[in-house]
């Protein structure tokens, strides 16, 4: 297939229409953020507050335990750390090349 | 099924990451939250608007759902004719007969402004589908202007707080009561940090038999000024203050669902966003007052709508 | 209401029943047929007589459709786009003012490639207001996007009524279609339209099958998102691709149409064309004027001839121009302005057809019959006459010419 943005336009999906679901994910919006979530996994009670409340859809969970940030996307809105009832999420001031 | 959170975690919610949404925004907080709590298959209709620009950028959609977006102010009538598609397909035995759940979301512009009459016409027709108004009290996508979602004594980009106008100098519309008074079956107000109140209305939007309003607090942090990690925080200061009262009217009945006192004075909710800062800086008691005294208002009428005492509320400190 | 017959076993042509109808009830008559999913309209005048005649289909159980009395017309198409992306057959009408309220929504219908149908009753554009019929609304909307066919009569308005449907959804169209049916002269005309039997138009429309919609078990689809910078270009042409594409599949629909109705189309009416010197360009219902206009030329020994339109958009430049190959002098007749153009939409199309051609004939403007002004066959001969000294004196002013326009003194029918 040829790549996305570069189709002749003849070969463009009609009336602009999208067919792949859930595409944006390919779009890295990570690459926003300044600070990051780091997460102190022993106080985390998997209440799932964080799960809920980030507006990136980050918090990567497995039969109800907490397992992962999805750092690819979260864009460091720092709502996770703030919302968290027990306080385990810090924002941490990201280095970067 | 009932909501917990760890039980929800093992649903998919149809809404992808990668998105544009500004960092902190609540529209797509709101959205998953929508998405989750339904139980039918749902087809969504979009306004024009923050969320639609972001979450459907050809070639790619952040939606894992069926999806239309055709023009900014007419996204309830796209539902109508999507319910009205499904009630024929399925009547000529051209479809088969499954629960669907037709989803509206528009921001405020879209709701109460440009697209109020499309919204009238369908609540009135009586389609069932449940129409979700992401209320960030103003034209976000095109650079914060106001609406009339928008509140009194706000900046915006078209009420500067100038020399002379300090800001938006209308009150707001009561939408939710505007659309209360179409008689339809479910309508409710709800916020963003409270979810779980949130997804029990969707739930109880679903299940009426007819048209169902929500209006859905969504704060902006890029618009209303503040730290974007501030959202949850912000919109629990609007409903402690009785901005932003959480109640449902079913079928006619008012009920409050939160908080039955207002805790917080409304200098509480202004002082937590840039929005209002030539509010606090000039000292424009007149307008703060003014804040106030439409806040209140509002709130008595609300208590008493819903059987409760008005609440005799001090003179706000200003 | 007319029996429905049982379609004779014998190849040809169906047996049509004759009924006498207005041709706002023959459109109702052929969307009782057609039975779409969806029709969503918004009463104006002269498109009451369809809706309302089709409100009663529905109000009796003789459709399966869903009728949506929307708030507006503007709703309306919405309405419509909302349906067809759904899956469903969605059908709309309106007139002048109606459709211009609706404009934004007639290329979000083109861009998102949804074959919607609408029924224009042709009327004039405010202000002044004015209920009555001239192509004012027709000619704003010919760079949307849509096909647009044109007929003459109550029987072509329920005929294009059939036809439309099949062009529109044809999978390499996906365009929507507009059936210009003329305010009054064709809405209002009591007229013999014989019909077909339901089996067999059931038949000619076939089902709307379109390959994704929103209702679809399973279905995904994102309709309606962004384009930016990197496809909006991309998505306009291929939009134009479609609607050059559609032309052979319109002259297709016609001769399949010609073949069950025995009522042979084609994408042009010609009318005494064959050795025609002198020829009249038009839209739409003054046909008959315009036939008779040939006739009386003709008895003076004038070679003239009338081509009348059917297909608009995409307009038939080759068909035209071969139609015309042999005139030395072309009146083109508007029944609206272009104001602040170069020339008057129709003869626009028709000079800009004929410039590549060698021997160009020379061309003539006239308009008439705006906000209702009755067209008289006076009117049409007086162009002949013009058309005549052109040819005479191989000169033509560029000035349209107004007919029926009161000039002083005169007094109007
Ligand atoms: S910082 Fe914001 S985007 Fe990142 S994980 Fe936390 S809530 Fe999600
Ligand atoms: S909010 Fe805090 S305690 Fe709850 S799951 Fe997230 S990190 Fe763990």
């Amino acid at each position: 297939m040829t790549q996305p943005g570069a189709e002749p336009w003849g070969d463009v999906p009609a009336g602009g229409t999208v067919l792949f679901p859930g595409s944006t994910e390919r779009n890295l919006t990570g690459s926003w953020r300044t600070k990051l979530p780091v997460i102190d996994f022993d106080a985390c009670t998997d209440c799932m507050i964080c799960w809920v409340m980030c507006p990136d859809s980050c918090f990567k969970t497995a039969e109800g335990k907490l397992l992962s940030v999805d750092l690819d996307h979260c864009k460091g809105c720092g709502i996770c750390a703030t919302e968290c009832p027990v306080k385990c999420i810090e924002m941490v001031l990201e280095e970067r090349d | 099924m009932t909501l917990k959170l760890r039980d929800l975690t093992l649903l998919d919610d149809g809404f992808e990451s990668g998105h544009g949404l500004c960092a902190g925004c609540s529209e797509s907080v709101i959205v998953r939250q929508v998405l989750l709590a339904l139980a039918n298959e749902p087809v969504v209709a979009l306004a024009t608007g923050c969320l639609e620009v972001s979450s459907t950028r050809f070639p790619d959609t952040s939606w894992k759902v069926p999806l239309i977006h055709s023009a900014f102010e007419n996204a309830a009538t796209s539902a109508s004719g999507i319910e009205a598609a499904y009630k024929a397909l399925i009547r000529k035995g051209r479809m088969a007969d499954r629960p669907m759940t037709f989803v509206v979301f528009g921001g405020d512009g879209a709701t109460y402004d440009i697209g109020f009459q499309w919204l009238s016409g369908a609540l009135e027709r009586g389609h069932k589908f449940m129409y979700i108004c992401l209320n960030n009290e103003g034209y976000m996508n095109t650079g914060i202007q106001r609406s009339g979602a928008t509140m009194l004594g706000a900046w915006t980009t078209t009420t500067p707080a100038g020399d002379l106008v300090p800001g938006k100098p209308q009150w707001r519309k009561d939408m939710t009561g505007i659309v209360a008074a179409h008689g339809i079956p479910y309508v409710a107000q709800a916020a963003v940090h409270n979810w779980k109140d949130l997804m029990t209305k969707v739930r109880k939007a679903e299940a009426a038999e007819g048209p169902a309003f929500l209006n859905v607090f969504a704060p902006c942090d890029r618009g209303w000024r503040y730290e974007p990690e501030d959202t949850m925080a912000v919109s629990r200061l609007a409903v402690d203050a009785a901005l932003w009262p959480l109640y449902e009217i079913v079928d006619g009945a008012y009920k409050l669902n939160g908080p039955r006192h207002k805790s917080k004075p409304i200098t509480d909710y202004l002082s937590s966003q840039g929005r209002f800062r030539h509010l606090m800086r000039d000292r424009e008691p007149g307008v703060i007052e003014d804040i106030q005294a439409n806040v209140d208002r509002e709130w008595n009428r609300l208590r008493v709508r819903c059987g409760l005492e008005p609440e005799v509320l001090e003179k706000t400190q200003v | 209401m007319v029996d429905t017959q049982e379609r004779p076993a014998s190849a040809g042509p169906a047996t049509s029943t004759a009924i006498a109808v207005n041709g706002g009830e023959a459109v109702a008559y052929a969307l009782k047929q057609i039975e779409p999913e969806v029709v969503a309209a918004y009463p104006i005048t002269p498109q009451t007589l369809i809706i309302e005649k089709f409100a009663e289909y529905c109000a009796d159980g003789l459709v399966r459709t869903e009728y949506i009395n929307v708030e507006s017309e503007h709703a309306a198409l919405s309405a419509c786009v909302g349906a067809s992306a759904a899956g469903a057959r969605a059908i709309t009408a309106t007139a002048g003012p109606g459709l211009a309220l609706m404009f934004e929504m007639l290329g979000v219908a083109s861009g998102m490639r949804l074959p919607i149908v609408m029924h224009l009753c042709t009327r004039a554009l405010s202000a002044p207001l004015n209920i009555l019929g001239d192509h004012s609304d027709a000619m704003a909307m010919r760079e949307t996007g849509w096909v647009m066919l044109s007929g003459s009569s109550p029987q072509e308005a329920y005929d294009l009524a059939l036809v439309a449907q099949t062009i529109a959804e044809h999978p390499d169209v996906m365009l929507p279609t507009a059936n210009l049916v003329d305010g009054f002269m064709v809405t209002h005309a009591v007229e013999r339209v014989d019909v077909l039997p339901d089996d067999v138009v059931r038949e000619y429309v076939g089902e709307y099958e379109p390959e994704t919609s929103l209702l679809a078990e399973g279905s995904t689809a994102t309709y309606g998102a962004l384009d930016f910078r990197d496809y909006y270009f991309e998505h306009r042409r291929q939009q134009e691709a479609a609607l050059y594409r559609s032309r052979p599949i319109v002259e297709q629909a016609l001769k399949r149409f010609g073949e069950i109705s025995g009522r042979d189309y084609n994408i042009l009416e010609p009318y005494r064309m064959e050795d025609a010197e002198v020829v009249l360009v038009l839209l739409g219902s003054a046909e008959g004027q315009a036939h008779a206009a040939v006739d009386a030329a003709r008895a003076t020994g004038l070679k003239a001839g009338a081509l009348r339109v059917r297909l608009f958009r995409p307009f038939p430049t080759k068909a035209v121009a071969e139609a015309l190959s042999g005139a030395r002098v072309v009146g083109v007749l508007d029944r609206a302005i272009g104001f602040g153009s170069v020339d008057n939409p129709l003869l626009s199309d028709i000079k800009s057809t004929l410039w590549t051609q060698s021997n160009r004939p020379l061309t003539k403007g006239f308009v008439y019959g705006l906000g209702g002004r009755v067209v008289t066959l006076g009117q049409f001969n007086q162009a002949f006459d013009e058309l005549r000294s052109a040819l005479e004196s191989g000169e033509v002013p560029l000035e349209p010419t107004y007919l029926g326009l009161r000039e002083d003194g005169e007094v109007s029918e």
